[in-house]
């Protein structure tokens, strides 16, 4: 009997081993692919790459030397001390996006020396983002975000282990990765992204601290922790896409996500190391013009919810793109209002100046974007002026389509041509031109310039900015 | 009582003339009178657009009726916006 007790303890020792060396393999096979070395890498090709099973954390029963001279600071509060760092050792961490927000919390979480972050980002560096993303730097522009990440982190803090998914969260592989980490960091741009990491959050049952910014503002609610409300609770349904805002159209001061992020990790590192969180059904909002924040008493769990409610209709992942109606990036849509015949390309508008074919250039972005960068012959009326039909703006404009059109001889449709930066707002402007009543604007024919600016930028003129 | 929606702060109840004096007719009052273009940016039916938040005196407003509350004279009401960027 005994030597079957000891047989069973060998064979469990093999496979144990035999695990930690498949890890290892798959390390080292991360590593000769170019991926950080030390770290497992995981890309959306290969299912190899993409680890599968992580180890579990080594369960640490006392902080060594090193440890307790390093986190010396922290481990003399009361509300932490040893056992909250040990518990901390042994936390793993997800976090959803290395951006605004997953910088400063990834910081923060490993110089307080969490066990293990899983740093999610299917981007690259770009210098756009170097304001409010300062992890990453110039240096690294083109690298992927979580490798970017991973590297800038290591150096604060070798002990921790860093695992960069440089791939998006996609309702395939979210389940399986949730799963690992013990607290995840929703530090996502994106309305799909935000419904997609709640529900495998709900299924697979871990708390979810998440944090937003756009332009002054930030939010933070902690979901589905200790009984209170998830993300669907408080939005079950999701917003129409036009009413949503991403930071490349609406802007952000940097240091905004920075402050979230900040409180983010705060939550992370409470219910990481036991202390719980302040934030479940609660929504902190912060108002950086007022200075000010909010605390705002949020709905219990609701017992209809589609995902942690009763009888829950929504019991795996779902398509979120298809359910939110709009891409899993925080990148700029493209609208087709325009027929081709109403668009012309940045190329054709070129050929025109080249020409000297009398035209009026509409520019119908905001002034504070004007400002930033402008065609030196342009018209600028912003598209909210327009829209609400500005009897000054659009006087304006009628007199100087009369100045141009008197160096025509009577030309019947005198071509207007509308910008914007990307080519949206100038096919609603175009709308509204041709619906304007035919008395003052018949004689006109109004199209857009396809791309816009940036079009323009990146293909005419290289040192026109790109903002 | 006050409405905070960006720029737009309107005080004193009893000149809004609302049919009812809860928050249903506030959002009517508020259609009528504060958006002119585009309403569906906050309204849906007789109810704020999904991705609207409404407090009342720093709550949400589900804890306290919805539609169905009755305003009192110094109550704050506040629509938020969720955001999404990060
Ligand atoms: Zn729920």
């Amino acid at each position: 009997m005994a030597g079957g007790a000891e047989a069973a303890r060998l064979s469990a020792e093999i496979s144990r081993r035999e695990q930690e060396l498949r890890g290892l393999r798959e390390r080292l096979a991360a590593v000769l692919a170019g991926g950080a070395a030390g770290d497992v890498a995981a890309t959306e090709e290969g299912a190899s790459a993409f680890p599968g099973e992580l180890p579990p954390l080594p369960a640490q029963a006392s902080l060594s030397t090193a440890d307790i001279l390093r986190y010396s600071r922290q481990l003399v509060l009361p509300e932490l001390g040893v056992r909250g760092q040990l518990r901390l050792s042994r936390s793993s961490v997800l976090v959803v996006g290395c951006g605004g927000l997953g910088c400063p919390l990834a910081q923060y979480l490993a110089a307080a020396g969490v066990g293990r972050l899983g740093l999610v980002d299917h981007d690259v560096v770009e210098t756009s983002n170097l304001h409010r993303q300062v992890l990453h730097g110039e240096a690294r522009r083109g690298l992927p975000k979580a490798v970017s990440a991973a590297a800038a982190l290591r150096l604060l803090n070798s002990t921790v282990q860093y695992v960069p998914y440089c791939c998006a969260l996609s309702p395939r592989t979210a389940l399986e990765l949730v799963r690992q980490y013990d607290v995840v960091a929703d530090c996502s741009d994106n309305v799909p992204t935000r419904y997609l990491v709640n529900d495998a959050c709900v299924l697979a049952g871990k708390p979810l601290v998440s944090g937003s910014a756009l332009r002054l503002e930030g939010q933070l609610v902690v979901y589905n922790y200790q009984g209170g409300p998830c993300y669907r609770c408080l939005f079950p349904k999701p917003p129409p896409p036009e009413t949503v805002t991403n930071c490349a159209d609406g802007g952000v001061l940097g240091v905004v996500p920075g402050i979230m992020g900040c409180i983010q990790a705060l939550e992370v590192l409470k219910i990481a190391s036991g202390m719980g969180s302040s934030f479940s059904q609660f929504m902190l909002m912060f108002d950086a013009r007022e200075g000010r924040f909010r605390n705002i008493k949020l709905r219990p769990k609701k017992a209809d919810c589609a995902v942690c409610g009763d009888n829950p209709s929504v019991t795996c992942l779902q398509d979120y793109e298809a359910f939110c109606g709009s891409s899993a990036t925080d990148k700029c849509r493209t609208l087709h209002l325009l027929s081709s015949e109403d668009r012309v390309s940045v190329e054709e508008y070129k050929q025109l100046l080249d020409e000297q074919v009398p035209h009026v250039l509409l520019d119908v972005r905001p002034q504070v974007e004007v400002d930033i960068c402008r065609l030196v012959h342009a018209v600028h009326i912003p598209l909210s002026k327009l829209e609400e039909k500005d009897e000054e703006c659009l006087e304006y404009l009628e007199k100087r389509i009369c100045e141009e059109k008197q160096r025509t001889n009577g030309q019947t449709y005198f071509p207007v041509y509308v910008v914007c930066k990307l080519g949206n707002d100038s096919q609603k402007a175009v709308r509204i031109l041709q619906e304007l009543p035919v008395k003052e604007f018949g004689s006109v024919s109004a199209k857009d310039i396809k791309g816009g600016l940036m079009a323009w930028a990146s293909k005419i003129d290289p040192t026109f900015p790109q903002y | 009582m006050w409405v905070e929606r960006r720029s737009s702060r309107v005080s004193d109840l009893s000149k809004l003339e609302l049919s009812h004096g809860d928050i249903r007719s506030l959002l009517k009052w508020i259609k009528q009178n504060l958006l002119k273009e585009r309403p569906e940016l906050f309204m849906q039916g007789e109810s704020v657009r999904p991705g609207i938040l409404v407090l009342i005196n720093d709550a949400d407003w589900e804890l306290m009726g919805e539609l169905d509350y009755k305003l009192q004279d110094q109550d704050n009401v506040l629509f938020i916006s969720t955001l999404h960027g990060g």
